[in-house]
């Protein structure tokens, strides 16, 4: 209470700045005349009777300090006065201020931009109850889609059997949907087909309405319910509540929308938000196919919870012996592979690619901040021992030094929170940038919460401690006489620029790395672009026009089926009417667009169509004649399919070299023969190898059925124009017209859709390239601070120098020699640990790798570069000097 | 150095609230001359150093002040011990009496009474 009351006045008088000054001088005034009356009575002189009551009064000075001291609040007073003080020295060099700013801003602007996506991509729990107990089903390895674990009775069988889940939900997350609502136009949606329990599994609840459970699923087609997703609530519905219990359609199929999802609830992918949720007994009416009874249709994603003390190993275990047992019960269709247990969130495997990625990223940008740390600490010792004579003459003057050092902090920690702020902005307004740029795959917003903002400010006064502790330890152990003197001796001299030395070297080093990774980035990512995909996206366009009915394309309609390859022909040709394109063609799938799978191919004269008697599991298209033309996929032998390839005449296919190679070796393999789903099949054509899953993959192999000896499905147009997609769009809707009034049509140019496959390449070239730039800036100013500053403190000697009769070179030598060879020790030192971090660079671009000459040569050349265009300007000024001006000035 | 400091400025506390107890309001003069006196000019402490210890104390409310004539007549600052004062005064006392008889106890103490 004592203590509160105290600290109260105390702090009342530091705001109101009240003192008590007055009433203390009238105090002592009052005591020092009775002293001196009283003095004066026991027989002295005026004169001596006030010396000795002043005498005993002590010094009046250091009493009032004390009086002060324990008035106010004097810690907060010595700060405000040394920030106002660093406020003022820091105007009075602006050119230093603004560049250690700016250096400091890009660092912590870099960091907390690369913090920020990291927190909202890895740190950020999915916002599901408990989501620590949440786990993805995953095959071991085969499966390759991105999603995808099991087909629907493969997931009831593990539902039912397991013994370690205390629930178990799957979903199909590729569904696409057309929505007709009320008169509105018909508009493309994506989202989920999930079991009744998904939502109760995860332990989401409605925004508005009620999401549907386990107990409205009674078999197929059974609950025809939707949840909308908050997003395409408000865009498309208006966030309107009445639409709950009203019916919308689905691909022609009334549902009923039950409810909304939380705005916060995105469904378990962070880079997929679905627009919907429809029960998954309903999927027919969605897809138009049944895969609710196909044990070959892998279209579930399996999620779960496991019982409280099981772990991870125990369950997989489990998994792995029904996946056994199946195998044994249906060995035409399960393989019996083992399972293992993931954290869903990240498109299944590639969490670890990303989470390494931006690991890497986050350690690269720490290591940009670590540089600028270096030069600021080398250009704040610099400045400390330029102003050695001030801070000696304070010393002198009864400072003590422990106030210096304070001083010298406070202004690193001012210049620190300025260039942290500074960073801030930008980094907050570059993720504003990035939240909006469709740079990224899918959805993701990078919020900047209180986290990141911790993160900023913990930055901010780490590296102001750490720069800011050199010269204060410069300041601490050195002698006021030694300063007073001016020059200092001469080993104290080497030392101090031994430790600058020292920062400069760490920081070239640093740079080197970063600009070597970035050089590697910029390799990997044109190495990525030239990378043989086996297709010509350039110059493409993809065409989107789903016309088959729902229902309408179930295996059994044959005829059903010549139809839709009608107007499959009708709609190519149409597309090739239109001036200006060149090729049109229909693929199943364009490749690298994920969810996609092996299909077992058996020998000739099989009969028991077990997986283990498999030979090859290649990728299948179906495709139109022509869409290999289109595509720009080389024919290397043999013909295209053509629309006289049908039901009625063999069966035919084009398979590419690897396929032909892993199959039949050298044998030519036009005319050779297979068996795929059911049918003898005949080489006809080999096609050039691409990618078809991602482009890291090793080459698969691959087959392309003709679509008119086929069950039908949704196909992709390409089409080939130089035509924008946009004009494209209108001039196809108008031509088809005829053929297909009134179907939404969706052009994106091919190259487009596949950003997302080259966006972990472009991702790491934007952050390694912006990071080297960074870095090279940092080389620069630290090159040019040391450069200039040796210059500068060496004028007098190289005048001296020059009036002696120094040849141009060695005063060049003089003034520069230190920097270059500082330059050239870093350079190598960051270039060998650009090698040792290979690794590291591997996990974030492809195909990286440091060793490569072409980067060796080129970091090299850079630092070099950068070295000399950054001591130009200082060794200009050693050149230019004229000593007789100069001595006159000393 | 700094810890003697620290004590004498927790002792002279002490005195300067047992003289405003004793002697009842007094001004900074009259309490340094009776403290000077009671110590029997054994303590030599600058008289300036008391007033810095009163302003503690007023903050701490132990004592208040206001100005008032002298007895020549004089504008001086009289200092007078609050309720407050009474209690820290009193408790201060049981301290420093507790402290002295253990220490005392710790001088009476010879080798023999250990055994």
């Amino acid at each position: 209470m004592r203590a509160l009351n105290r600290l109260l006045t105390r702090v009342l008088n530091f705001t109101t700045r009240r003192r008590g000054d007055e009433r203390l001088r009238e105090e002592i005034e009052s005591h020092l005349a009775a002293q001196t009356e009283e003095n004066i009575h026991a027989g002295m002189t005026a004169k001596e009777a006030l010396r000795h009551a002043r005498l005993k009064f002590g010094a009046a000075e250091a009493i009032r300090e004390n009086y002060r001291a324990e008035e106010g609040m004097p810690f907060l007073e010595i700060l405000l006065q040394d920030v106002r003080h660093a406020f003022r020295v820091l105007r009075k060099s602006p050119a230093f201020t603004v560049v250690a700013l700016i250096t400091l801003m890009l660092g912590i602007g870099a960091n907390v931009v690369v913090f920020g996506v990291l927190n909202a991509v890895l740190l950020h729990p999915l916002d599901v109850s408990d989501p620590q107990n949440l786990y993805q089903i995953r095959h071991k390895t085969w499966m390759s889609g991105r999603l995808l674990t099991a087909s629907y009775p493969t997931f009831e069988d593990l539902r039912q059997r397991n013994t370690t889940f205390s629930g178990m939900a799957g979903f199909y997350g590729y569904s696409n949907a057309r929505l007709g609502w009320r008169s509105n136009a018909v508009i493309k949606i994506s989202g989920y087909e999930v079991t009744g329990n998904y939502f109760d599994l995860l332990g989401v609840q409605p925004e508005a309405g009620r999401f549907f459970h386990a107990t409205d699923e009674h078999g197929p087609d059974s609950a025809p319910y939707v949840v909308l997703s908050d997003a395409l609530w408000r865009s498309t519905f208006h966030a309107d509540r009445g639409v709950i219990g009203t019916t919308v359609e689905l691909n022609k199929h009334p549902f009923t929308v039950v409810g909304v999802a939380p705005p916060q609830f995105q469904g378990t992918e962070k880079f997929r938000w679905p627009d919907y949720w429809v029960p998954i007994v309903n999927e027919q009416q969605v897809e138009g196919s049944d895969y609710l009874h196909s044990r070959t249709s892998i279209a579930v994603t399996v999620i779960g919870r496991l019982k409280p003390g099981v772990t991870p190993q125990q369950a997989t275990e489990n998994l792995d012996a029904i996946a056994a047992q199946l195998a044994k019960e249906y060995p035409e269709t399960d393989d019996g592979q083992g399972l293992r247990l993931i954290h869903p969130g990240l498109r299944g495997d590639e969490g670890d690619v990303i989470r390494g990625f931006l690991l890497s990223v986050t350690v690269l940008a720490l290591l940009v901040l670590a540089a600028a740390c270096a030069n600021l600490a080398s250009l704040f010792a610099a400045r400390a021992a330029d102003r050695s004579r001030e801070l000696a003459l304070r010393v002198a003057l009864g400072s003590s030094r422990w106030r210096m050092v304070r001083q010298l902090l406070t202004e690193a920690v001012m210049v620190s929170l300025m260039g942290g702020a500074a960073g801030l902005v930008t980094a907050y307004l570059l993720l504003g940038a990035l939240n909006r740029s469709p740079l990224f795959v899918g959805q993701l917003t990078v919020s900047v919460d209180a986290r990141v903002y911790l993160v900023g400010l913990a930055l901010t006064l780490g590296s102001a401690l750490l720069f800011g502790m050199v010269p204060a330890r410069q300041v601490w152990h050195s002698s006021p006489l030694q300063m007073m003197k001016g020059e200092p001796v001469e080993s104290l001299h080497l030392r101090r620029f031994a430790l600058r030395d020292l920062l400069l070297c760490a920081q070239i080093a640093i740079c080197t790395l970063l600009v070597t990774a970035s050089l590697v980035a910029v390799r990997g990512m044109v190495r990525a672009l030239h990378a043989p995909l086996g297709i010509q996206p350039e110059g493409a366009m993809l065409v989107y026009l789903d016309m088959s009915e729902a229902g309408q394309a179930s295996a059994e309609a044959l005829e059903k089926n010549d139809a839709t390859v009608e107007r499959q022909k009708a709609v190519l040709e149409a597309a090739r009417s239109i001036p200006g394109v060149t090729a049109a063609g229909a693929v199943s799938q364009t490749p690298m667009t994920g969810g996609i799978h092996g299909t077992p191919v058996f020998p000739p004269g099989t009969t028991e169509f077990k997986l283990n008697n498999s030979v090859l599991a290649p990728y299948v298209y179906r495709m139109s004649p022509g869409y290999l033309a289109t595509a720009g996929i080389r024919l290397l032998s043999g013909r295209d399919v053509s629309w006289q390839d049908t039901t009625k005449t063999p069966y035919v296919v084009i398979v590419n070299e690897t396929f032909a190679r892993k199959m039949w070796g050298e044998t030519p393999a036009i005319g050779q023969r297979f068996i795929l789903s059911g049918h003898l099949t005949e080489v006809v054509g080999v096609a050039q190898d691409g990618k078809y899953h991602d482009l890291e993959e090793a080459p698969q192999p691959a087959a392309y059925l003709p679509s008119s000896q086929s069950e039908s499905g949704g196909m992709v147009f390409v089409v080939r124009s130089q035509r924008a997609p946009s004009e494209m769009a209108a001039a196809l809707e108008r031509t088809l017209s005829g053929i297909a009034p009134n179907v939404p049509i969706t052009v994106q140019s091919w190259s487009d859709s596949l950003a997302g496959e080259l966006f972990p390449a472009r991702a790491a070239t934007a952050a390694l390239g912006v990071m080297g730039m960074l870095a090279a800036m940092l080389a620069v100013t630290g090159i040019f601070g040391m450069a200039a500053y040796n210059v500068s403190r060496r004028m007098k000697e190289l005048g001296i120098r020059v009036a002696l009769g120094a040849r141009k070179p060695q005063v060049m030598s003089a003034a520069v020699r230190r920097p270059m060879v500082l330059l050239g020790v870093g350079s190598a030192v960051g270039l060998v640990s650009g090698v040792f971090a290979s690794r590291l660079l591997g996990q974030i671009v492809y195909q990286a790798n440091p060793q490569d000459p072409v980067v060796v040569g080129g970091a090299v050349l850079t630092m070099a570069l950068l070295g000399i265009a950054a001591s130009a300007i200082p060794a200009r000024r050693a050149l230019a000097v004229d000593p007789s001006a100069l001595m006159r000035e000393e | 150095m700094k810890q003697k400091k620290d004590v004498q400025q927790g002792t002279l506390a002490l005195m300067l609230l047992k003289t405003l107890d004793v002697l009842g309001p007094l001004h900074g003069y009259g309490i340094a001359r009776r403290i000077e006196q009671i110590s029997g000019e054994l303590l030599s402490v600058n008289q300036g150093t008391l007033y810095p210890v009163l302003l503690r104390l007023e903050q701490e409310g132990a004592i208040t002040s206001e100005w008032g004539p002298s007895e020549n007549n004089r504008r001086a600052r009289f200092y007078r011990l609050t309720c407050a004062g009474h209690k820290l005064l009193e408790v201060e006392k049981r301290d420093w009496e507790q402290t002295a008889a253990i220490i005392a106890r710790f001088f009476e103490v010879k080798a023999k009474d250990l055994a």
